[in-house]
């Protein structure tokens, strides 16, 4: 398990937008009647897209109400599942991989570069506020490693300067192309494909 | 090598698109309602012949699985459930299939359904696979539109309606049960079995839940009937699978291959070799994080299925296949992993809560040096004490890496690790803080 605390300066009040609530809507009427608690884990993504990517305690309390569910029950959702923001991150909220697959080709120089470019530790803003780091597990693109996610992006086959680069993109504002850095559009074998063959640029 | 149009996924490396024209181009949709009129029985019977075993890493026969659910439909619903939760490090085939071969998978959630006579289907992706989950979704929203799903799917008369649901960074949630309190909008901790998702399972209805890959092969199976799909690999052990290669290959990949293909093949003619030669391999992890390291020797002959991976005191698992060359430190490789399972250990059980810490924090020192020679011994124990003491194989899964490791490099730790026990020496090592004030983000 990894300790999760919510943070410590909270905003007081947290309401759904209008654009927030027609997604709601529509997440709700996926479940069956009477199990709307199923949308929860939904309303809290929501939430955290329109509160700058985390989620404060006056959101689970409204989205306990929202859904006719105890805040207890929302508040152990949010706190459970790692994705979930508990506090503060940056506009480009960078994941690094350092799971085994991706540690054995290179992930410490990815987190070197995130050092040297965002901040001295993880979960800190860097000094313009607008970027944070974080190290995560596994994120299943190992085929592809090392390799980083920033907000819903993947950016894989990567090395320290390539990740500086991207790095220094986010931090002037601009939002870097994702996929692979070495060019592949799939996990196929560069240069060596046995398989496929007859399909290959058809 | 298995013949080209012996494969299953054609578009495993998109190079024909993946939206629904071009996707009925290679064969999907054009007869689902032939196939679903043939009706429930030859279907299941088809995929019982086909020897199909799952492919989210138990490997349980899937035509049997498919059996359990009751025959005739009760006053409680039935749900269908996919699990695209993956996350066992060293795997990544369901993303391929969730953002290439969509209709593959929607087609076979409509076979599926009809089966087990469901009329909803969950279709659970991890949260951080958010931008292919959106193009399962563009190509749900595809066959809404042909009215290939929904009110009578494809003319069959059957109604299925396909949602996506999103995890949140749970690695536990790829375990059945914790994916349907997850999909119930609870933190994801498995529930004890008996009663089974089949008969009990989402929302207390009779659920079946299966793997992406598992059901986008069963409308080919269907097509090309049970027994090609029998014809290929060996008893019991048959079919396709792909496998990826990641680690220190020199190029990593994911390749659609007939099961039992040797490990050396798979490494050396499509993963283009181990990085610094064969001689420089260390050990293979041959089916993903869980299942426990082989080493150099074996992998000369090893063969790729679920059977001759047991016998090699391994397992086949997602057939994620991570391959560890000679420049790594594999007691720091192991370390790592433990790390992984110490922090996606649910909670629910102490020995798996509180012995993940413990794996990991005595593999921590002895990467670096710092235990003593009986702490090996006292590591197998731990790792003891969790398998079989828990709820879920989460217990399995996280202990197995590290007897895989002291099976096959006991003698590398001990080389490291060469102290007097504590007692003789009194060093301070911290054995019973509580693992949380260890955590570097206390």
């Amino acid at each position: 398990m990894s300790l999760r605390r919510p943070a410590k300066e909270q905003p007081e009040k947290f309401e759904f937008n209008s654009s927030s609530l027609n997604e709601v809507k529509k997440v709700i009427a996926k479940y069956p009647e009477g199990k709307q608690q199923s949308a929860v884990m939904s309303l809290l993504y929501i939430a955290q897209k329109q509160n700058h990517n985390w989620i404060p305690l006056s959101a689970m309390k409204y989205i306990a109400k929202l859904l006719d569910m105890p805040y207890i029950k929302v508040y152990e959702v949010a706190t459970f599942y790692s994705m979930y923001n508990l506090s503060p991150v940056g506009k480009y909220f960078v994941q690094v991989c350092t799971t085994t697959p991706c540690m054995i080709r290179g992930a410490n120089k990815i987190v070197e570069a995130c050092k040297e470019k965002i901040s001295e530790n993880e979960s800190e803003l860097s000094s313009d506020k607008s970027c944070s780091w974080m190290e995560v597990e596994c994120l299943g693109a190992c085929v592809n490693a090392p390799m980083i996610q920033i907000n819903d992006d993947y950016y894989e086959d990567l090395d320290k300067e390539k990740t500086l680069k991207i790095l220094d993109k986010i931090l002037n504002d601009e939002k870097p192309k994702p996929g692979s850095y070495r060019g592949r559009v799939s996990n196929e074998p560069e240069n060596n494909r046995k398989t496929l063959i007859g399909l290959k640029n058809a | 090598m298995l013949k080209d149009q012996d494969r299953i996924f054609q578009n495993l490396y998109n190079d024909l698109g993946s939206d629904v024209t071009s996707s009925q181009k290679r064969g999907d949709w054009i007869n689902t309602k032939e196939l679903i009129t043939k009706g429930r029985d030859w279907i299941i019977n088809e995929i019982k012949d086909s020897q199909l075993r799952g492919r989210g890493g138990a490997g349980f026969p899937t035509g049997l699985k498919w059996s359990f659910a009751p025959k005739e439909l009760g006053s409680r619903p039935h749900y269908l459930v996919i699990n695209g939760d993956e996350s066992e490090p060293g795997t990544c085939k369901d993303r391929d299939i969730l953002r290439f071969e969509p209709h593959k998978l929607i087609e076979g959630c409509l076979i599926t359904s009809y089966a087990v006579q469901a009329h909803v289907c969950y279709i659970y992706i991890r949260g951080e696979y958010f931008i292919d989950g959106q193009k399962l979704q563009a190509a749900i929203d595809e066959a809404y539109e042909k009215k290939l799903i929904g009110k009578n799917a494809a003319g069959t008369g059957w109604d299925l309606d396909i949602y996506i649901h999103y995890g949140a960074g749970a690695y536990i949630c790829g375990e059945e049960t914790a994916l349907l309190e997850s999909l119930e909008g609870k933190k994801g901790q498995p529930r004890l079995k008996p009663p089974f998702p089949a008969l009990i399972g989402l929302y207390g209805c009779p659920t079946i839940i299966n793997n992406v890959e598992t059901i986008a092969v069963v409308p080919t199976i269907l097509r090309r009937g049970g027994k090609w799909f029998a014809s290929l690999g060996r008893e019991k052990n048959t079919g396709t699978k792909i496998f990826c290669i990641s680690g220190n290959v020199n190029n990593p990949c994911n390749v659609e291959e007939e099961m039992n293909i040797p490990l050396k093949e798979l490494i050396e003619v499509h993963a283009g070799g181990v990085i610094g030669g064969w001689d420089n391999l260390q050990a293979v992890i041959p089916g993903g994080s869980s299942m426990p390291l082989i080493p150099k020797e074996k992998c000369e002959t090893l063969t790729m299925d679920f059977d001759s991976l047991v016998a090699e005191k391994s397992g086949l698992g997602t057939a994620g296949v991570v391959v560890i060359n000679k420049d790594q430190d594999i007691i720091k490789c192991m370390a790592r992993i433990a790390r992984f399972y110490k922090h996606e250990s649910c909670g629910q059980c102490t020995p798996c809560r509180e012995g993940s810490g413990w794996m990991w924090r005595m593999l921590e020192r002895m990467a670096k040096g710092e235990a003593s020679k009986d702490e090996v011994d006292m590591l197998g124990d731990v790792t003891k004490q969790i398998e079989g003491h828990t709820i879920c194989a989460f217990g399995e899964g996280s202990s197995w890496p590290v007897q895989g490791l002291l099976r096959h490099f006991k003698d590398e730790i001990k080389k490291r690790n060469g102290f007097d026990p504590i007692v003789k020496e009194n060093k301070n090592i911290p054995y019973l803080v509580d693992q949380h004030l260890l955590d570097k983000n206390a």
